[in-house]
């Protein structure tokens, strides 16, 4: 409960509507329709909900897999809603992840739809010609489909690169300097992993 | 004749690995300043050649001078000048911007030149106010539409401060307002340039010299307006004006 307070504190914080908060929050439910049916089967103790005889296990399993779910899902999309990708990337090389990693999510980031494009472009030149994907036997023509993109943006690599070297790439992408930053934003930084920690060691306190 | 050329290819022959020959023996001269544009039909080798001008493809036979400088690709320092020399833009777009946003994207050639700080933004923000970008700087390059990409990759080049500025079908795929935009920035920028193109009106337009390359060698070296007009010697070559265009 003290974490789910906390990420909608951030949230409201980063003025991220609650609206759109839990509208984006509604991609979980598919994943944890199977947490629900956990109570379900299993053995050992069994308690009795309204009509239901449920296992003990499976229930404190669900409930388990459903809060830590939720608060994953609702803190990845605080995260997203509130730093647009290109921030990340360069918080990831700020936090020394690998040059070579932080460059090839940036190539993606920047070519993902482009080849999104050209896959529809494909799927439509498919259709235009009378085909629909409807069972097993049109696998063939998409796994054809699917290697024709490979091989395509493939080559795009190639140019992409030789135009990269027309311009001087010599291995590292050029990075801005980051901005210094105040005392006041490290303390503003800091409260969020502090609070979570208090958090923590509240429950762990009650445990015992 | 007393001046260095801005490029200068001599006896240049090329063959892929495969054994196609691609290039016989091609001799050009491109004084600083002047606008040329390389005429041929498809396969004839031009954007073989292209690549030899900034030496991608390595020079097997003949040599290429870049403002007076040897293009060598086994010397890879000699190499980095004549590529910030040569700015190539390439045909399409979404292979030359690659970098997040149009701004970062301009100034990775200039980054990778040793520029940085302040005279790294100066640079970034004269070549997108010579392309008239300069309200894009931010944006993510797929957000923008084909004309303002081809734009921007002209920016890119230009950033480099380049000798001569090669483009690849510049006109391809553009709507006539794009297309008219783009020749008005091109004629503004006092470059040499090196215009790969089957639109010949456009290097009408543009250029007042044409070269037409044909089977891997130089066939015809004469102002764009003699060549346009030889009808002979344009379909020999598989050129042709559109349907209704004529020079007086």
């Amino acid at each position: 409960m003290g974490y789910f307070a906390l990420i909608i504190a951030v949230a409201i914080s980063a003025k991220i509507p609650i609206k759109t908060l839990f509208t984006r929050a509604l991609i979980e439910v598919p994943f944890v329709f199977f947490a629900f049916l956990m109570p379900f089967f299993g053995k050992g103790e069994v308690v009795s909900v309204g009509p239901f005889d449920l296992y003990q296990e499976g229930l404190i399993a669900a409930a388990g897999i459903l809060i830590k779910g939720t608060l994953g899902v609702l803190t990845a999309i605080t995260l997203s809603t509130s730093t647009t990708a290109r921030e990340m990337l360069r918080g990831l090389e700020k936090l020394n992840l690998p040059t070579l990693m932080v460059q090839i999510a940036s190539f993606m980031l920047r070519y993902v739809n482009v080849v999104n494009d050209e896959m529809e472009r494909m799927k439509v030149a498919r259709e235009s010609r009378g085909f629909s994907a409807t069972g097993i036997k049109h696998w063939k023509v998409l796994a054809t489909a699917a290697g024709a993109l490979f091989i395509r943006s493939y080559e795009r690599g190639e140019r992409v690169h030789l135009a990269m070297l027309s311009r001087g790439y010599t291995g590292v992408l050029p990075h801005e300097e980051p901005p210094k930053l105040s005392k006041s934003i490290w303390f503003t930084a800091l409260t969020l992993p502090i609070s979570a920690l208090t958090i923590l060691a509240i429950s762990l306190g009650l445990n015992i | 004749m007393s001046s260095t050329p801005s490029l200068l290819i001599e006896n240049l022959a090329f063959a892929y690995p495969d054994g196609n020959q691609a290039l016989y023996g091609v001799n050009l001269r491109i004084e600083k300043g002047e606008r040329v544009a390389l005429l041929g039909p498809n396969g004839a080798g031009k954007t073989t050649l292209v690549m030899h001008m900034n030496g991608i493809h390595p020079t097997s036979h003949g040599s290429v001078h870049v403002a007076g400088q040897l293009v060598d690709a086994k010397d890879k320092a000699s190499l980095k000048v004549i590529r910030s020399k040569v700015g190539i833009v390439f045909q399409d777009p979404d292979d030359q911007l690659f970098m997040p946003t149009v701004g970062e994207d301009i100034a990775f050639g200039p980054y990778n030149m040793g520029k940085r700080g302040a005279e790294l933004d100066a640079i970034v923000d004269e070549a997108l106010q010579l392309v008239g970008m300069s309200e894009y700087k931010d944006r993510p390059p797929h957000h923008l539409s084909f004309g303002q990409r081809r734009r921007v990759a002209v920016a890119t080049v230009l950033a480099m401060k380049p000798e001569i500025l090669v483009l690849d079908e510049p006109s391809s795929n553009l709507d006539p307002a794009s297309r008219r935009e783009l020749a008005d920035i091109l004629r503004s920028l006092d470059i040499t340039m090196v215009m790969v193109t089957h639109d010949l009106p456009y290097a009408f337009e543009l250029c007042e010299r044409s070269v037409i390359l044909s089977g891997g060698i130089i066939v015809a070296d004469s102002s764009t307006h003699e060549i346009l007009t030889d009808s002979a010697l344009l379909a020999a070559n598989r050129l042709e004006l559109p349907v209704g265009f004529s020079i007086q």
